[in-house]
């Protein structure tokens, strides 16, 4: 025993502090921290997910409009790839070998050891002819999975389209999108997505360390099947769908049809339209460059975005609230000498009526008749109430459903511009009165509303009083679910028994040899409606028809603008009486005057591209610079065009044909 | 008499100790079982690793158990002949090894393969053990400390040159029994000193290490003014520590290998590579932290099962049984170590000859780095440093070393009594 014995304790001490040093981090790791436990589950266990079918569309009458189709994606996972024949994979794929080492470099890039997209929708006669040659190519595999097909090729914009989810749609979906999975991106594709989507399938594998499966975890009692996505039924009549958009073929403008008794949707053109099957796939990218590239901006949905002035179609409006508010009664009359003196400005008339009543006003289209029921709806209280009564008229107007929106079952709806009394005072303080806005009595100036919000008014009036607001789609389900927000009557505010004479004076407009739509008339069938012309600095003006039929027990109510088609009476009218035809009979009977859809489809009257870079206008969004008090000047366009996409100067269209006459070019 | 003449070969053996060795070889059986892949563990098969795991064990036993047939004092007699022996094998592989994953380690013996650096370490045991108990110094002069470091140094440098620096670390080890014998203990603070001024110097910038060395040293100066000698040997030390900082700038960028580098740098933190250089240790700590307090239970781990963790039969084995057995399995091996650890020292304190001392210490402190730097290595808090765990890890060579090494010490405490 020497004094170096008592060293033994140092050393026998130091084995005993390097333990319990193990000890602790030990113990943090595997009873402190759970953080290794969760990365070892993520090490192992793979949510394999199942896509299930998305839900199908249907028409009204269930012919399928929106349905499924297989394709089939070539995957490779890098790390699991042998040497192979780039040659004999590049013939099967119909691709040169150099593509195939650069889409094999792109998707090692992307991970080693996940499968990743090597050919995205390959053809079916590469994926047979891989078929039998798969076994040469160990690490590819292939992947079937379904995309969107739309048989008819019609209503792009409707139907809207699917596409790969963004990192934001992530986030916003709290963890129920994954990268990869997809997403309805506009239109009913995005209003109804998730019924459409259906419930994703998972199935939870584990794998190891080279990514190979090793069967399910826990045999499978944490999995769940997919269910497929709910079925649609669409209001859309497939018939005046197609035809609308045929009739609408090298025109911009909108159709929309509603029955008014449902407010389900029977059309929705906007046109220039594009096939929606052409945003599917693959292809996707470069075919909607190609659309945002179109001048004619055939991506805008312009039933809910376009937002043009009502015109004269605002009229039968104007004078039902008139009636209801006792300004003028059904038998009040006006003298027309050919316009209307309001203040130092004169509000011209197309022509020189005399003394009219309200049903030959509205037939005729009077500007004149209608200044002066504004005028005497504005005044009623005395010129110095003028503002409070406007304010009272602005509420009235607005249970139409003009300044907002309907509430249509289609994302980005427009609201249209219809300005409370508020507006005038910034801009003219006290000092405004009736014929500060006297344009708004015949639906110009500081009015805009989309199609949808004036085929709308038309429902309301063919109700007699109340609309059902607009939607698209009438069932959802088996059960065939609707909205309940859709079912409800909201009243525009006119006792019923003041439809009567206005309803009337619309029937003259299409039926009367003095209406301004009696080139549209429809045999056997009474149309009511209301030509509009609406005024375009731009070009050309619109053509506008509103209208309902049949008179009495309306089945079908529709708003037509076709853009720079001049008169109502010239293009959207007989657009109209076709759609109301084919739809109440199923058949369009040869008309007297020789108007026919074929006609009417081939007339171009795509405005001429103008270049804008040359002169910018500012566009005058912001009203407080609407200072003028005739703003009818100030109207602006659903076409906007960009400066960007235009290079050339007045590249006109080879067919485009000026209309001079109010009856269109007929081709015999 | 007669009885104890009738088993002469195993009389007085510290059977305690054998049973800790066979516990621990059954853990490493077991879990070497466990780490084999599923389909592949159905059938008992000795071409499994398990399988010939099993054949390592039992020969080892037999060799263990004939070790202890022999006299005890052949080993002392013996000890230059086996230490040369060792350096030879040491210089053969350099020549005829094997090259395996940049080391050239291995020499293959048809298809035996012999790992010289294991076998290298009794060698060395044994003839350090024969100079301190021939001569019996007490490390305080230049030349008996120039003796043994040349005795340890030898077979040190010949594996640094393979390069296999986890063995060759190992080595190290000697400094506690030479400590035991009276080197001073000031070579252990000074190499305690060295490790953490190497970690400091990653972590802190150098000239605020500078600064506080010399804060350090001034203070202690200053508290010591009247004597000269220690003000001397003061200075002395803080310029060696300042210049050993700039020298671990210049030895870490051109002596160290790039994955020695970038394993330190993992280890303190100041990079992360999961999927690199640092894949072997977050997968092992994973494995091991998914084991939770009671483990996932045998056969069970998923890691261990689908291949997770590279080495993982070998140098790894250690994320297996924290995987299947938890926290508490962690601590009965740790428990079964420290045990063995302990009672070796006790035994070898117990030895009338120095020579056996000082060979007990050895065995313990060997066992003991190997351990530390194992289990350290695989929880993270040493770089990974490709050493196995005694006894358990997977491999003929290490098993065969371990008993070697531990069964020479079994013999020489049954003849404690004897005459050396």
């Amino acid at each position: 025993m020497d004094q170096l014995f008592n060293r033994k304790y140092i050393i026998q001490g130091l084995f005993i502090v390097i333990a319990l040093i193990l000890l602790g981090k030990l113990f943090y790791i595997q009873v402190v921290s759970d953080k290794y436990f969760l990365s070892a589950e993520s090490n192992v266990l793979r949510k394999i997910y199942k896509y299930p079918a998305r839900g199908a569309i249907l028409d009204r009458n269930m012919k399928v409009i929106v349905q499924n189709e297989p394709v089939y994606d070539l995957m490779v996972t890098p790390s699991e790839v042998k040497p192979f024949d780039t040659l004999a994979l590049a013939q099967a794929l119909e691709i040169s070998v150099a593509d195939v080492r650069k889409k094999l470099k792109k998707a090692k890039a992307q991970s080693a050891y996940q499968a990743t997209f090597f050919d995205r929708q390959i053809s079916v006669q590469s994926y047979a002819r891989l078929q039998e040659i798969m076994y040469r190519f160990p690490g590819f595999r292939t992947q079937d999975r379904t995309i969107r097909h739309y048989p008819d090729s019609i209503a792009g914009q409707l139907f809207g389209y699917v596409k790969e989810v963004s990192p934001d749609d992530i986030e916003k979906s709290e963890g129920y999108y994954k990268p990869g999975d997809f997403i309805g991106k506009s239109g009913l594709e995005r209003s109804y997505e998730d019924f459409l989507r259906g419930e994703k399938g998972v199935i939870n594998m584990l794998y190891d360390a080279k990514n190979i499966a090793q069967g399910s975890y826990s045999a499978g009692k944490y999995d769940i099947n997919a269910v497929s996505g709910d079925r649609l039924i669409s209001s859309l009549d497939i018939r005046i769908q197609r035809l609308g958009e045929e009739l609408m073929k090298n025109k911009v403008g909108a159709i929309v049809a509603i029955e008014p008794s449902t407010g389900e949707i029977l059309a929705f053109v906007s046109s220039p339209g594009y096939d929606p099957n052409q945003l599917v796939g693959k292809d996707w990218g470069k075919n909607y460059m190609g659309l945002l590239a179109n001048p004619y901006r055939p991506q805008i949905v312009r039933p809910i975005a376009g937002q043009y002035s009502p015109g004269s179609s605002f009229k039968p409006v104007d004078a039902l609230v008139a009636l209801q508010d006792g300004a003028i009664d059904p038998n009040t009359t006006f003298t027309c000498p050919g316009y209307y003196q309001a203040g130092n400005h004169k509000v011209k008339c197309e022509h020189i009526d005399g003394t009219i009543n309200m049903q030959r006003g509205i037939a005729r289209s009077c500007n004149t008749y209608f200044c002066h029921v504004f005028q005497n709806i504005i005044t009623k209280n005395g010129m110095k109430n003028q503002r409070q009564t406007y304010a009272h008229w602005h509420d009235q107007i607005a249970k139409w459903g003009f300044g907002q929106k309907l509430g249509i079952d289609m994302p980005f709806e427009k609201k249209g511009i219809f300005y409370q009394a508020d507006h005038y005072d910034k801009i003219y303080g006290k000092r405004w009165g009736y014929t500060t806005v006297i344009s708004q009595a015949i639906g110009q100036g500081e009015i805009t509303s989309t199609p949808l919000q004036m085929a709308n008014v038309m429902a309301a009036i063919a109700n007699r009083g109340y609309y059902l607001k607009p939607h698209l789609i009438k069932g959802i389900g088996d059960k065939k679910v609707v909205k309940k927000e859709y079912l409800e009557k909201n009243y525009v505010g006119i006792d019923e028994k003041y439809f009567q004479p206005v309803i009337e004076g619309m029937r003259d407009a299409v039926n009367s040899p003095w209406g301004t739509a009696k080139e549209s008339r429809i045999p056997n069938i009474l149309m009511c409606g209301k030509t509009g012309t609406v005024q375009n600095p731009h070009g050309k003006n619109h053509s506008v028809f509103i209208g309902f039929a049949p008179m009495d027990n309306p089945k079908i109510a529709i708003a037509v603008i076709v853009e720079n088609g001049g008169f109502g009476g010239s293009y959207a009218a007989p657009i109209s009486s076709f759609i109301v035809e084919k739809y109440l009979t199923d058949s369009i009977k040869p008309k007297a005057n020789g108007y026919t859809v074929k006609a009417f489809a081939e007339t171009n009257l795509l405005p001429a591209i103008i270049d804008k870079t040359k002169k910018p206008k500012p566009v005058k969004t912001d009203s407080i610079s609407v200072k003028k008090l005739d703003s009818i000047k100030k109207l602006k366009d659903s076409l906007k065009l960009r400066s960007a996409t235009i290079k050339t100067v007045s590249t006109k269209p080879k067919e485009l044909k000026t209309v001079l006459t109010d009856k269109p070019v007929i081709q015999k | 008499m007669q009885q104890q003449q009738g088993n002469r070969f195993f009389f007085n053996v510290d059977w305690i100790t054998v049973l800790i060795y066979i516990a621990l070889c059954a853990v490493g059986f077991i879990n070497i079982f466990a780490s084999v892949p599923p389909e592949k563990s159905a059938i008992f098969n000795f071409n499994t690793l398990y399988g010939k795991q099993l054949i390592y064990v039992l020969t080892g036993l037999v060799l263990g158990l004939s070790i202890l047939l022999f006299d005890g004092r052949v080993f002392n007699v013996f000890s230059p002949f086996i230490y040369g022996g060792t350096l030879l094998l040491l210089m053969a592989v350099l020549v005829i090894g094997n090259k395996v994953a940049g080391n050239q380690a291995w020499i293959a013996i048809g298809s035996f393969k012999l790992q010289p650096a294991e076998f290298a370490k009794f060698g060395t045991a044994l003839l350090l053990a024969r100079y301190v108990g021939s001569f019996n110094p007490k490390f305080r002069d230049f030349k008996s400390i120039a003796i043994a470091a040349l005795i340890v140094g030898a077979p040190l440098v010949l594996i640094m040159l393979q390069p296999d620096t986890g063995s060759a670390l190992v080595f190290l080890a000697f400094m506690f029994p030479l400590y035991r014998e009276g080197l001073s203990g000031y070579f252990l603070l000074i190499f305690l000193g060295m490790i953490v001024l190497f970690i400091a110097d990653f972590l802190v910038p150098t000239y605020i290490l500078i600064l506080i060395i010399t804060a350090v040293a001034g203070l202690f100066i200053y508290n010591n003014r009247r004597k000269q000698k220690i003000i001397f040997s003061t200075v002395l030390v803080t310029v060696l520590a300042i210049g050993y900082l700039f020298l671990i700038k210049v030895a870490y960028e051109k002596v160290l290998a790039p994955h020695q580098r970038s394993r330190i740098e993992l280890m303190l933190g100041l990079k992360t590579d999961n999927r690199g250089a640092g894949y072997n240790v977050i997968q092992s700590q994973i494995a091991i932290g998914s084991g939770q307090v009671t483990g996932r239970g045998f056969l069970e781990g998923t890691q261990t099962k689908y291949g997770y963790v590279p080495e993982q039969s070998t140098d790894f084995i250690f994320s297996t049984i924290g995987e299947e057995w938890g926290f508490l399995g962690c601590s009965v091996v740790i428990a079964l170590y420290i045990f063995l650890l302990l009672r070796l020292i006790n035994l070898a304190e117990r030895q009338r000859s120095t020579f056996s001392r000082v060979y007990g210490y050895s065995v313990a402190c060997i066992l003991f780095f190997h351990v530390f730097i194992n289990i350290g290595m695989t929880i993270g808090i040493i770089p990974v440093i490709g050493i196995p765990l005694p006894l358990i890890s997977y491999g003929g060579s290490s098993l065969w070393s371990f008993t070697i090494l531990l069964f020479i010490f079994l013999k020489l405490d049954s003849n404690r009594m004897g005459f050396f």
